[in-house]
């Protein structure tokens, strides 16, 4: 049956319900109604009261059906009252068969339904009753029930009859159809008050309330056991199966499903870092070798992310249809090895160099045909290798600056560091882990975190000869800019002399001379670092700080180094271009001669065939740059590699082996292990990066290469960092954002898109190969998808809308956003920054005033001691309590100060950010806001 | 109605739970699993209540205890007698506790309880040290271990007696950001 239709038939409820309980007891009812009908006109007062409390709508029923059921009424309660005698010997045993029902029935659902089903009524009045109760109670303090309810036990007893006798009236004064009314309890009603009644019926509220939290309280499961079965016999002898229905199968329900979203959120949270790959490992090597180390790994998932989707838009839209859907190999000259390399061509010296058949492939941009629409979806390829170019930029740095944008944001937010220690003390042992090797890395990774957070205090307690640290840090920085000056010069000098010895044809010079810009530049990559390193020292930074700086000096040392391979490669385009002219008059020469002196319009159907690997074609600088880079990025991942294997393994091995045959300790004095190159690796990142956006444009396959790469590394430098380095001397924490490195990477990006740009822009592709031959300008495409493949109306409407009257215009309204939205952002800044620091200083107020409070209490206390002390040669016994006494009043006077502090000043500092969960958090948190 | 099982009475489950936060099938999980550490010790039969205790070093380890560093400080809080031998009761009592649905003051008064490894209530520097020390495995020196000390007791002392009453490690511990993830045990 339906909870709310028992609630709502009250009339017939009481019959049932205390039938089940002294159904025997019938014959007794006579008498107890007899005695009841003296104190009805009493009863009858005090039920109204009690009804006035109780619901409006069980009143109501009472007032209109009252005046007709007083006659019947009467009757009923002469019998009643007869049976009230042997009432007390009956009772015993009605409240033990009882308690041994509601027992069982009060969580176990089944149970209950079916004893819901036995006494319907009785259930819904009282749980009625019961919620009256429970509102009017609830803001009154929980008392010690334990002793207050023994205390009262006898009394309560009374009453509580009283209580059931008057609602038994109620009821049974609506009552039309029962003849057999409650006979259930006993009647004392002149034992009562309704303050009494109101007290009781408190203490039975407390008790259940008792019940429900008995599960939260720190107490040993015995002293539980104990309490909750009291306070179950309590309430069964006085409240029967009052408020055991509909709010406990509700609670339980509750419970059951806040544990089933618990265990769904477990099970997702579990799946989303199962998600994310290489966590664990990543985690690994953050325990034992701190953040700083583990930021450079974060760094380059984050980069194979990227690079995943470069790959994956290079692959899809580019490599895959002209693989499937364009000419296959061999039908034209561009898709076709040249005679001359045929026999080199598989040749795996040849390969390796991206030449023979890779070079004539979906691997670089010559391969391409420039077909406007291929296969038999019509795929417009020219149109799509020109958009994923621009898409590819475009993305990056879409990602790059969104990226920084949130980074900047979680650091604006700022973390809580009031309790860093704290914090790190006493909730960093994961209760959960359950396995030697976690407990390790856990063990590790503590200690780590606490040398960080160690340096940090350390560092900010640090205040030394200001002036000193200054002059140094210039003096460094001055050492610093003439060592990229003078190898930014010998970049120049060496750069001029190898055109000069290219102009002299290479043969006549040494091996130096042919090879002297890339020893210098990989001779400089190689030391420079290191005399940044020794400089860096002078200048008595933070770690983090000094990583940065040594990031910023070698990143400008580097950009020296792309950009003598840009100027280099811009040389070898215009060579190659005008090498093209001349290829292509001797094309047409070669032509005319093999059509004997007519320029044959129809080319496509020769009357000679020629195999496409005898037709003579020009150079494709394209697929020369994309060669290029193509090249650059092996050898770079080669050399790191090497390095690694030769500088980290090798080392270590001959270190930890030759140790203890050698005439000095390896392992701590001169060789040693090496430590995680953090700058250098990230740099190297980052430049491979630039490569890669660079080169993108010309070797399609480039994403691809480097996402393998970026995989391998992944996996080698994890495992040379675990097997073969030693954790930094001064473990120090990462900044929290890696906007640094992101700034770089913003800058590479730029300057390698710049150069992409610039060639796609101003120089004219091949003639004969790659998608956009027989164009005069790469983006031309544009036009001419616009023009044959879009209505007329829409290239109408888009040359007017790229009229400079309206682009104008628009990139002013532009730059004016962008400057209201930064300073908008700025004045938020200091508005924030304003704030910290008013909260800061009201929390170290507080905190002032906490402690001055505190020792003043200490030192009262003290004075009483004394007091006591002095006065304590003759009355020693009194002393005792008396110190007990002060102390006990001592200590509220410490807390006042903090209570009202809150009050005043707490409230503004109470920022929506943190994350408060619970009541009784926000309660507390104004008065814990230190900063 | 799932009342096959004879270990408890019908009235045992439910007191347990409703001293627990554990549902009946968990409160019987839990109790083979008390039972699996020695079963020679522990009878099926639980309705009489037989006075049975486990010793540490059984409780100790247990997988889901093995690797803590407090597991003795657990079992000596959570145990009857102090000593870590435990109960079901205690069993029962340590592992609602330490499950998801316990909370949070809850929590913070038996995680004060564990720390506080002299008993008296307060949490002193000694305490510190130790907890430092086992957190660490001893592998900071002497005034790493004096400095981390003194700064949580900067941190976290708010009426600068010295030592860390309840008051002041509830208020620390009500803000953390991972008490609630860490300090749990699902089993």
């Amino acid at each position: 049956m339906p909870r709310d239709s028992l609630i709502a038939s009250d009339n017939d409820a009481d019959i049932t319900l205390e039938f089940e309980g002294g159904e025997e007891g019938g014959h007794k009812e006579r008498r107890h109604r007899e005695k009841r009908r003296d104190g009805s006109k009493d009863r009858r007062k005090r039920g109204n009261g009690r009804r006035r409390q109780g619901s409006r709508s069980v009143e109501r029923e009472n007032e209109e059906e009252r005046v007709g059921e007083r006659e019947k009424e009467r009757k009923r309660r002469v019998k009643k009252d007869q049976e009230a005698k042997k009432r007390d010997k009956e009772e015993g045993d009605r409240a033990q068969t009882r308690s041994e029902k509601t027992a069982k029935a009060k969580k176990n659902i089944k149970n209950e339904k079916r004893r819901r089903s036995e006494k319907e009524g009785e259930a819904g009045e009282r749980t009625e009753k019961g919620k009256k109760k429970v509102q009017s109670a609830k803001k009154e303090k929980s008392v010690n029930h334990g002793t207050k309810d023994k205390t009262h036990e006898e009394k309560k007893k009374k009453r509580k009859k009283v209580l059931e006798t008057s609602s038994e009236q109620e009821t049974s004064e609506e009552d039309s159809e029962d003849k057999e009314d409650s006979e259930d309890e006993e009647v004392k009603p002149e034992s009562l008050s309704p303050e009494e009644l109101e007290k009781l019926k408190e203490a039975v509220d407390d008790k259940k309330k008792l019940i429900q939290s008995l599960r939260g309280k720190p107490w040993p499961m015995k002293k539980k056991l104990v309490t909750l079965r009291e306070s179950q016999e309590f309430l069964e002898k006085y409240e029967g199966a009052l408020g055991k229905g509909k709010g406990r199968k509700l609670y339980a329900y509750k419970v059951m499903m806040m544990k089933k979203w618990m265990k769904f959120q477990r099970d997702f949270e579990n799946f989303k870092t199962a998600c994310i790959p290489w966590e664990m490992k990543i985690k690994e090597i953050e325990s034992h070798f701190g953040s700083s180390v583990a930021s450079y790994f974060i760094f380059l998932r984050w980069m194979y992310g990227i690079n995943m989707i470069l790959f994956g838009l290079t692959f899809g839209l580019v490599m895959v249809p002209e693989a499937l859907m364009g000419r296959p190999y061999g039908s034209i000259p561009r898709k076709t090895v040249p005679r001359a390399e045929e026999a080199s061509a598989m040749d795996f010296a040849v390969l390796w160099d991206f030449g023979g058949y890779a070079q004539y492939s979906v691997l670089f941009y010559g391969f391409y045909s420039n077909q406007r629409a291929i296969g038999w979806l019509k795929f417009r390829m020219p149109l799509s290798y020109f958009l994923v170019g621009v898409g590819t930029v475009a993305y990056s740095y879409m990602v790059v600056i969104r990226t920084m944008a949130r980074n900047a944001n979680e650091s604006g937010v700022g973390d809580d560091n009031s309790f860093n220690f704290s914090w790190k003390m006493f909730t960093s042992w994961d209760y959960l882990i359950g396995n030697p090797e976690t407990a390790d890395n856990k063990f590790a990774s503590i200690t780590t975190s606490f040398k960080e957070a160690i340096l940090e205090e350390q560092e900010s307690r640090k205040d030394d000869n200001i002036h000193l640290t200054r002059f140094l840090r210039v003096l460094a920085n001055f050492l610093v800019l003439c060592c990229l000056a003078g190898s930014g010069y010998l970049i120049y000098f060496v750069v001029r002399r190898s055109q000069k010895f290219a102009l002299d044809g290479l043969e006549n010079h040494t091996w130096w001379e042919r090879n002297e810009v890339n020893m210098v530049m990989s001779l400089l990559g190689m030391f420079c670092p290191m005399l940044f390193d020794v400089i860096s020292t002078l200048e008595n930074y933070h770690p983090r700080v000094a990583l940065q700086w040594q990031l910023g000096r070698i990143f400008a040392l580097f950009l020296g180094n792309l950009y003598t391979f840009i100027i280099a490669l811009m040389d070898e385009i215009n060579v190659k271009r005008d090498e093209e002219k001349i290829v292509k008059f001797n094309i047409t020469m070669w032509e005319a001669s093999l059509y004997n002196g007519t320029v044959s319009e129809n080319f496509t159907a020769p009357p000679i065939t020629i195999h496409p690997a005898d037709v003579p074609r020009g150079p494709c600088w394209e697929t020369m740059v994309g060669q290029e880079f193509v090249r650059l990025i092996i050898s770079d991942t080669m050399t790191t590699y090497i390095t690694l294997l030769i500088g980290d393994f090798l080392r270590a091995v001959l270190v930890r082996f030759l140790n203890h045959c050698w005439c000095w300790d390896l392992e701590a004095g001169f060789p040693s292990y090496s430590e995680f190159d953090v700058s250098g690796n990230v740099l190297g990142l980052i430049f491979n990066q630039g490569m890669i956006w660079m080169g993108a444009f010309y070797a399609p396959c480039l994403p691809a290469l480097n996402v393998l790469r970026l995989h391998v590394s992944m996996y080698l430098q994890c495992w040379a960092v675990m097997c073969c380095n030693v954790p930094q001397e001064r473990v120090f924490k990462a900044s929290g954002s890696n906007n640094f490195y992101m700034a770089m990477l913003l800058v590479i990006l730029f300057l390698s898109t710049l150069p992409a740009i610039y060639t796609i822009v101003t120089i004219p592709p091949s003639f004969d190969c790659g998608p956009f031959s027989g164009k005069n300008r790469m983006f031309d495409v544009i036009q001419e998808t616009l023009e044959s493949d879009f209505p007329a109306w829409f290239s109408k409407v888009f040359s007017y809308a790229s009229n400079p009257g309206l682009v104008l215009p628009f990139i002013l309204l532009m730059v004016l956003a962008i400057y209201y939205l930064q300073s908008t952002s700025k004045s938020y800044k200091e508005a924030n920054v304003e704030l910290k620091k008013k909260l800061q200083m009201q929390n170290e107020e507080n905190k002032k005033k906490n402690k001055k409070a505190a020792q003043k209490a200490l030192m009262d206390l003290e004075e009483a001691r004394k007091v006591a002390l002095e006065s304590a040669g003759h009355q020693r016994n009194n002393n005792a309590s008396y110190q007990g006494q002060q102390a006990r009043e001592m200590q509220p006077a410490t807390r006042v100060p903090r209570t009202i502090n809150h009050r005043s000043h707490g409230n503004p500092g109470y920022l929506p950010n943190f994350p408060l969960q619970n009541e009784t958090m926000i309660r507390r948190a104004p008065s814990l806001q230190r900063h | 109605m799932g009342n096959k099982q004879s270990i408890f009475t019908a009235q045992q489950l439910d007191a347990y739970q409703d001293c627990t936060y554990f549902t009946r099938k968990e409160i019987l999980r839990l109790f083979y699993r008390y039972r699996d550490l020695a079963p020679q010790l522990v009878p099926l039969d639980y309705t009489k209540q037989p006075d049975v205790k486990l010793p540490y070093e059984l409780i100790g380890s247990m997988p889901e205890l093995k690797d803590n560093p407090f597991r003795q400080r657990i079992a000596e809080v959570f145990s009857e007698d102090g000593e870590g031998n435990m109960s079901l009761d205690d069993f029962l009592d340590m592992f609602s506790v330490l499950s998801e649905m316990a909370p949070r003051d809850l929590k913070a008064y038996y995680a004060f309880k564990i720390y506080d490894f002299n008993n008296d209530d307060f949490i002193c520097k000694s305490d510190l040290e130790k907890t430092l020390n086992k957190l660490t495995r001893s592998e900071l020196t002497e005034d790493e271990v004096k400095m981390v000390c003194e700064k949580v007791m900067d941190e976290a002392d708010l009426d600068n007696d010295g030592r860390l009453s309840l008051e002041d490690f509830q208020h620390m511990i009500v803000r953390a950001p991972d008490f609630l993830s860490t300090f749990h045990i699902r089993i």
